[in-house]
């Protein structure tokens, strides 16, 4: 098939940028979305035009690494889908796909469609962690934790950074991966005795990056490559809430 | 291997900076929702006792009356918390907008309702139509003949007569119709919300109250228009009594009602 | 040259006692002056990441490196299945004799004992150790952990975490990592890749690197160097890797000086989705699993394409059942690998390119249901959906095999230090505890043993013998190294050739795959040898890297990663070539039975080859560490 591509186009951080219109030729409907990008760089490359830049490293949606807003959705048009598992069978022959960066204060654009995604780093160095030195754990199933609370745990750790709710989210905010992390956190016996500190210290930070305010529009739980839902929020300001109260008083 | 103290996360921030916390933020706009809606709720009950008669209804808003001071306190507090309300939705959608500040060429929502985008602009719609509510039921300044109408049997002022003669108008009708949808719009999304923001949903919980907060909203609007729709479509009459079919002329002949004794609607 | 004498440093005395007397015999570094001392740790895996953080937390500086964005995105976040660990916690038969003999059994007796068994009794800490920081293992209904057995392992010891457990265990470590980041004992430096290692008086006390963002080379220097740069297996172009793991650290470690060991020992996996076209950029895993319950089949007839399901009962060869009726579908992945080339090879290959065989399920969906099968693997199944566009629940999965991890790699001693006195190397970049061929579920173990429990304790033997030198930058080495480092990128941006870097990592991936892939033999790697330094050639000459040094510049780190990618090929089979037996990971035709089982020279072969870099374009000149076996009895594997 062929596809027409509009393409955020930005040397560096002090671009302006521009979108740029591109043909993609002859794609195979088995190729990955990435894959057509790489054609397409093969024959820019060619003709002495630097190739548009994108992250990736896994290709298999897990590392969050890949990071395109594919027709104004983050990740593409498939659900629970990171773009690099997109298959172009998603799409028609004679489309044109806009392909833009994650938009977000706190994620600005280095190149292209690549952006600074380090502020989330900064989130987890304020708290995302248990205290706990290598050596001297007690044995693994000294306590035992319920298979309910290691599951909801599991589901709010299956968060891969990838940024994409901030990308979604008509504010830019970061609450669904803070919150995830602060639940999976607060569904563990391990996590309970830093949990208020945890709370206000990753919100602190949060704040401090830039990133927007929940309008619960659920747009980034709509987006989430690994299905995180918009509750991880409700418990982090439940625990936002209870940490207040409990230093207030 | 532990040389190195355990050190835990970086130190709680003092509740000073609870309002500049995004949550904490978040917080203050559910609470003060809580509030407003809580008044949204109680105005509709007091309306719809319209349909209980011009006496009850009336005997309703003189009960408000007579609370005297601490009507103005209820007021006061009211008008402090939808301030409050007012200013955190605004610096929410302030800092959202500079959050955000390249939108994307191409726009596309997956998700997110119609009224969770429009909140600021359902919010400030109701918020002129507020104004414009309190002048024309509250303050009485819009319509001259609320302020010549004659007492009911009770003694008290016939807010009765004043709603009719109010929404006999139907442009005043649909407007208020109108009003209130977006009003509905905005507690739809905001009762979800608020419970989200105060932390009280959990996955299992999700979908029930989604449907809770679109069914209160949908019963707000229907207790809310029940009253000009009712009055449009002939339901709510005016009174026949006080004797005078033309009522309005006898008004004439009445004294001026103060402001501060006029009731609630 | 060959005045290297490779001193493995094993301590003596009973196997089992060996690491507690080495960590009473070893130096200490003072509490108080630890401070003193850098660490500079190349890469952020689980290797990486559990060393940086835990050197950290011991007091030292540490300044830690990734190519990512984050050093929560190194590939180990890709590992599915599981990590293994003595707990003996199902109470089946496990202990820690028992998994060491295990790995040495499964590494096909070509790693080295004392390495191996402290490997199995600090699994026991891993878990421990990830419980702690929050890492949410599946569990039982009672609330203790689960385990399943994997890999063809007859003791259920994986540990697991859903079908993402190197991510969670990753996390684990990252978090420890931003804890320390957070406290400011670790400088963290992502998006920023080592292009070489700097000696000061033949020790490693320094890198040079390069800001993927600006392009700026600058050099770190440090008491020690810690590279943790994951494996090699993007060499065959297509793996299972991240696109962006590369041997460049390693490798310019090793023309530094450091040896490399026993590069040919790569692992294929067996399950991996067949290549679907040109287009094809990385290979995906379905997680191993999958055998527990598909069962493996190619069509008895050359050629037979009808779809699967026209393919009668009796038309169909269970290739593995009926080779080896003990493991049957679950036999080792070398194995599994190679039986199923022998079917494709035969001309009984399925799909559109014929490489290709069945995993099928429809036998456990009649006798389990569909809803059980669906619980159990339903996420992979969704996988595969999402990129064949079959249902795998209807017809039988492709698979083929794919280059999946590397063995091989710099060669360390019991203190996991290479040669190159300082330059510590740990996980999948040294050349590791796994012999010829690694077990399912145990690099996991390995990178983070390595990490957590290995180096922080052997480090600080090497720091205490050298002191606090407090070296900088400013000396004539490191100008000279990152003046080199400058060279080469400019060199690389200006021949402006035709072709672009990845069209030559394709090449190469493909003279490599096709002649020291899964079967290798004297004429196929003959021919390679001849044919990687033709194409070595033409690269030099005819490529083409757009844009410019000083930016953010993807084709020119791919360029710089293929031109190191160019030379290690011929190393890998350089090493190949010279190992005349079968074994693991490495099959050579020549030296098989005549049912086509793996025949290893114990005689000639016992030890670990480990080569020196004599000069560009050289041959490597061989240096080898005898192997003794005083705790196993070496024998023939067999599965059948
Ligand atoms: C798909 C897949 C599934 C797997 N499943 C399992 C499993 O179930 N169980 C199991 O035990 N093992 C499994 N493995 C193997 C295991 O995941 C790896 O061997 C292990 O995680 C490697 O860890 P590492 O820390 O050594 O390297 P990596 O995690 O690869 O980390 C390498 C680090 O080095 C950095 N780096 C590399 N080069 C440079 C450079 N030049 N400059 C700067 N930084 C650099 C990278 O940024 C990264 O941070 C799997 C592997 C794959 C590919
Ligand atoms: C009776 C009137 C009102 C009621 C019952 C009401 C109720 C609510 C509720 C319950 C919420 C959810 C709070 C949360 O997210 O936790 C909300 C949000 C909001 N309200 Fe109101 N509100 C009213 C009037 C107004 C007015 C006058 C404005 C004027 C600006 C306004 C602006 C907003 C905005 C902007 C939000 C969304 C904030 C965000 O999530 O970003 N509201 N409202
Ligand atoms: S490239 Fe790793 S998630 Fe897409």
């Amino acid at each position: 098939m062929n596809i027409t591509l509009h393409v955020w186009r930005q040397k560096d951080a002090n671009d302006p940028g521009a979108m740029e219109v591109y043909t993609a030729k002859d794609v195979s409907a088995d190729s990955s979305f990435l894959e057509m990008l790489d054609m397409v760089n093969e024959d820019l490359a060619q003709k002495g035009i630097d190739p548009i830049h994108f992250d990736h490293d896994c290709r298999e949606g897990i590392c969050g690494m890949c990071s395109l807003v594919i027709n104004g959705v983050p990740h593409g048009p498939q659900a629970a889908t990171t773009a690099c598992q997109l298959h172009m069978r998603s799409f028609k022959d004679g489309d044109a796909i806009y392909i833009e960066p994650f938009r977000a204060r706190a994620f600005p654009v280095l190149k292209d469609t690549i952006v600074d995604r380090t502020a989330f780093d900064r989130i987890m160095q304020a708290g995302g962690f248990i205290s706990v030195n290598t050596g001297g754990a007690p044995d693994a199933n000294a306590i035992p934790i319920p298979k309910t609370a290691a599951d909801k745990a599991m589901d709010a750790a299956a968060c891969i950074g990838c940024g994409a709710c901030v990308a979604a989210c008509k504010n830019g905010s970061a609450m669904l991966f803070v919150g995830a992390k602060v639940t999976q956190f607060a569904n563990l016996p391990q996590g309970q005795s830093e949990k208020a500190a945890r709370a206000k210290a990753m919100v602190a930070q949060m704040d401090l990056e830039g990133f927007g305010n929940c309008s619960n529009y659920s747009e980034c739980e709509a987006v989430c490559p690994k299905e995180i839902k918009v509750e991880v929020i409700a418990r982090m300001n439940r625990e936002f809430l209870g940490a207040t109260v409990k230093s207030s008083s | 291997m532990s040389s190195t103290p355990t050190t835990s996360p970086a130190q709680s921030p003092s509740s000073a900076t609870f309002i500049s916390a995004s949550i904490g933020k978040k917080v203050l706009m559910a609470f003060s929702g809580i509030v407003a809606l809580s008044f949204v709720v109680g105005h509709m009950l007091g309306n719809l006792q319209i349909f209980l008669g011009q006496e009850r209804l009336n005997a309703y808003g003189e009960s408000l009356q007579s609370l005297g001071a601490g009507l103005w306190v209820i007021r006061i507090s009211l008008l402090l918390f939808f301030a409050l309300h007012i200013w955190m939705g605004v610096k929410l959608k302030a800092e959202n907008l500079k959050a955000r500040p390249v939108r994307y060429k191409f726009n596309e929502t997956v998700k997110a309702s119609i009224s969770s985008r429009t909140m600021i602009w359902s919010g400030t719609t109701i918020l002129a139509f507020f104004v414009y509510h309190i002048l024309h039921f509250t303050a009485r300044t819009t319509d001259p003949r609320f302020l010549q109408l004659p007492l009911d049997m009770a003694g008290n002022y016939d807010i009765y007569s004043m709603i009719i003669l109010g929404f006999e108008n139907p442009v005043n009708a649909a407007v208020y119709i109108i009003a209130v949808g977006l009003l509905c719009t905005h507690i739809s999304h905001g009762i979800y919300s608020m419970f989200q923001s105060l932390g009280l949903t959990s996955p299992s919980c999700n979908k029930t109250l989604h449907r809770f907060a679109h069914a209160v909203a949908l019963i707000l609007f229907l207790g809310f228009s029940a009253v000009p729709v009712g009055v449009i479509t002939g339901a709510l009459k005016l009174p026949k009594n006080p004797p005078s079919n033309n009522h309005l002329q006898s008004a004439q002949s009445l004294e001026p009602i103060s402001i501060e004794s006029g009731g609630e609607s | 040259m060959s005045s290297i004498t490779l001193d493995s440093k094993v301590p003596s005395g009973p196997l089992a006692e060996k690491w507690d007397k080495h960590r009473f015999d070893m130096k200490l570094v003072n509490p108080a002056n630890k401070r003193k001392y850098t660490v500079i740790v190349v890469g952020s895996g689980l290797a990486g990441g559990a060393a940086a953080a835990s050197l950290a937390e011991l007091g030292y500086n540490v300044k830690c490196f990734c190519f990512q964005d984050s050093p929560r995105r190194a590939h180990s976040i890709a590992a599915q299945g599981g990590i293994n660990a003595a707990k003996n916690y199902q109470n089946d038969g496990d202990s820690v004799f028992r998994l060491f003999y295990d790995t040495i059994k499964g590494g096909d007796f070509r790693s080295r004992e004392a390495n191996v068994y402290r490997l199995a009794q600090v699994s026991v800490n891993i878990i421990d150790q990830c419980v702690a920081q929050g890492v949410p293992f599946a569990r039982e209904y009672g609330g203790l952990l689960d385990n399943r057995s994997f890999g063809g392992a007859q003791v259920s010891r994986t540990f697991y975490a859903r079908g993402q457990t190197g991510q969670q265990l990753l996390l684990g470590a990252y978090s420890a990592l931003s804890r320390q980041i957070g406290l400011g004992n670790v400088e963290m430096y992502p998006r920023t890749e080592m292009l070489d290692l700097v000696l000061i008086d033949g020790h490693a006390k320094g890198i040079v690197v390069r800001d993927l963002i600006t392009g700026e080379i600058s050099s770190h220097a440090g008491d020690a160097v810690a590279l943790g740069t994951g494996g090699y297996g993007r060499v065959f172009y297509l793996s299972t890797n991240a696109m962006g793991c590369n041997v460049t650290a390693a490798y310019r470690a090793h023309k530094r000086g450091a040896l490399f060991a026993n590069p040919c020992y790569t692992q294929i996996h067996p399950t991996c989705i067949p290549v679907a076209g040109e287009h094809q950029s990385k290979l995906t895993l379905m997680s191993e699993s999958l055998r527990n319950d598909g069962r493996v089949w190619a069509p008895k007839k050359k050629g037979d394409n009808r779809p699967a399901n026209q393919i009668p009962e009796d038309e169909r060869d269970y290739y593995l059942e009926r080779k080896y009726p003990s493991f049957g579908n679950l036999a080792p992945r070398d194995i599994s690998s190679r039986s199923a080339k022998e079917a494709c090879d035969d001309g009984r290959g399925v799909g559109e390119f014929g490489r290709g065989v069945y995993l099928d399920f429809s036998d456990a969906i009649n006798r389990l249901g569909k809803n059980l099968i669906k619980e159990r693997y339903g996420n992979l199944f969704d996988m595969y959906e999402r990129i064949t566009a079959e249902n795998p629940y209807e017809v039988p999965m492709r698979i083929y095999p794919a280059s999946h991890y590397t063995m091989g790699g710099l060669w360390v001693d019991y203190n996991l230090m290479s040669n190159l006195p300082g330059l510590h190397v740990i996980g999948e970049a040294n050349f590791s505890d796994h012999g010829a061929n690694r077990l399912g579920a145990s690099a996991l173990m390995q990178g983070l043993a390595d990490g957590y429990f290995v180096l922080p304790y052997t480090i600080a033997d090497y720091l205490a013998r050298v002191g606090a030198q407090n070296i900088s930058t400013d000396r004539q080495e490191f100008k000279d190294a990152e003046q080199q480092a400058r060279e080469k990128t400019q060199k690389l941006l200006s021949i402006n050739g035709s072709r672009t870097a990845e069209s030559f990592h394709r090449e190469l991936g493909h003279i490599v795959w096709e002649n020291c892939g899964m079967a290798r033999n004297e004429t196929g790697l003959k021919k390679a040898l001849q044919m990687i330094p033709e194409l070595r050639e033409q690269f030099w000459r005819d490529l083409k890297v757009a844009g410019v040094e000083n930016s953010l510049n993807q084709s020119l780190e791919s360029a710089g990663r293929v031109a190191d990618f160019m030379e290690f090929a011929e190393l890998l089979c350089q090493d190949a070539l010279h190992r005349e037996e079968s074994c693991g990971g490495h099959f050579r035709e020549e030296y098989q039975t005549d049912e086509g089982e793996a025949v290893r020279n114990d005689d000639k072969f016992t030890y670990v080859a480990a080569w020196e870099h004599t000069g560009y374009g050289k041959t490597a000149e061989l240096h080898k560490e005898k192997l003794e076996f005083e705790n196993v009895k070496l024998a023939t594997r067999s599965y059948k």
